[in-house]
């Protein structure tokens, strides 16, 4: 007779980084660039000219912190 | 699977925008509007013209208020699950949910409390629209130096531990931290730029409101996330290996 016994296995496997790699770069540039417009465009910089993005997210700019007017 | 945790990054960042929204409505709002009538007040004993609406502020309040802080959220939650996808299993070797917890908790501190202790948030009314680009400029470098210390910090105490035990590794690394991040605040410039007659009971109300903003964000990430993280990677992994013991 032998008895079934629980082992932890050793430590936590991590993900491969080439499988983590392609989602960091393209996903992480898009996030980047979504939380530039929320924060920053038509503030110190612009994109676009005008102040629609500007004054349209006004609001939670000044919630979040960000640097405005 | 590090795509099923950034679609599950982004889905609970816009959960945590939603809560985020609500709170900064009912709290946030009324703190700028106070700031508004202030600003159009001075503006008009100043006998500057009224500035035109570009966008309502009903607008701004509204719809405007709810793309930020949930645009915002979302690409926040996306990030967090990507660093959370590379550091798991790398960095820590805890359960998905602890690591998802402690990793808010340092991204709470790295990316809003650090930098806010130096440039804080600000109403309407606050800030001269010359200083924009030196003020956006000095937000980000604090920004990026926290995060960067951050990042060392936790080197550091890898490096510590085989030494020094988790404990105190951690001790060290979080008091070489903190002596650094007060070295760069105390060199980095200060900006004062909140007009004299400005309320100090709305621009405190103002903070506290912003900061709870973040409080939920950063929570809620931490929290939810990791509940559904584990499960991904509960389905990817077995835990135990069962064998046999003579």
């Amino acid at each position: 007779m032998s008895d079934i016994a629980l082992t932890p296995s050793a430590g936590v496997t991590p993900i491969p980084l080439g499988e983590v790699l392609p989602w960091a770069i393209f996903g992480g540039l898009i996030m980047l660039l979504a939380i530039y417009f929320i924060g920053a465009e038509e503030g110190a910089m612009s994109l676009f000219s005008g102040m629609y993005v500007h004054e349209f997210v006004h609001d939670g700019r000044h919630l979040l912190g960000f640097p405005c007017h | 699977m590090t795509r099923d945790l950034l679609i599950r990054g982004m889905i609970v960042g816009v959960i945590a925008g939603l809560l985020a929204f609500g709170f900064a409505r009912v709290f946030g709002e009324p703190q700028v509007d106070h700031a508004i009538a202030f600003e159009e007040k001075m503006s008009q004993a100043a006998g500057a013209a009224a500035e035109p609406e570009l966008v309502a502020r009903a607008t701004q309040a509204g719809i405007g208020l709810f793309t930020g802080i949930v645009v915002y959220s979302a690409a926040l939650g996306g990030l967090f699950s990507l660093v959370f996808a590379f550091v798991h299993g790398r960095v820590s070797s805890l359960s998905p949910r602890s690591t998802a917890a402690l990793l808010a908790l340092a991204g709470f501190v790295a990316i809003v409390l650090v930098p806010c202790i130096k440039y804080p948030m600000n109403p309407p009314a606050v800030g001269s629209p010359d200083t924009i680009g030196a003020r956006t400029e000095l937000f980000f470098v604090m920004l990026v130096v926290s995060l960067g210390a951050l990042a060392a910090a936790v080197g550091l105490a890898k490096r510590l531990y085989a030494q020094h035990g988790a404990w105190n590794a951690t001790l060290m690394a979080g008091a070489a931290y903190v002596v650094f991040i007060a070295l760069v605040q105390y060199s980095l410039p200060a900006i004062n730029e909140v007009p004299e007659q400005f309320s100090p009971t709305v621009l405190w109300n103002f903070r506290v409101a912003s900061l709870g903003i973040h409080v939920i964000v950063w929570t809620t990430l931490g929290l939810l996330f990791g509940a559904l993280a584990e499960r991904v990677l509960a389905g990817q992994r077995p835990r135990y290996r069962l064998h046999a013991a003579r």
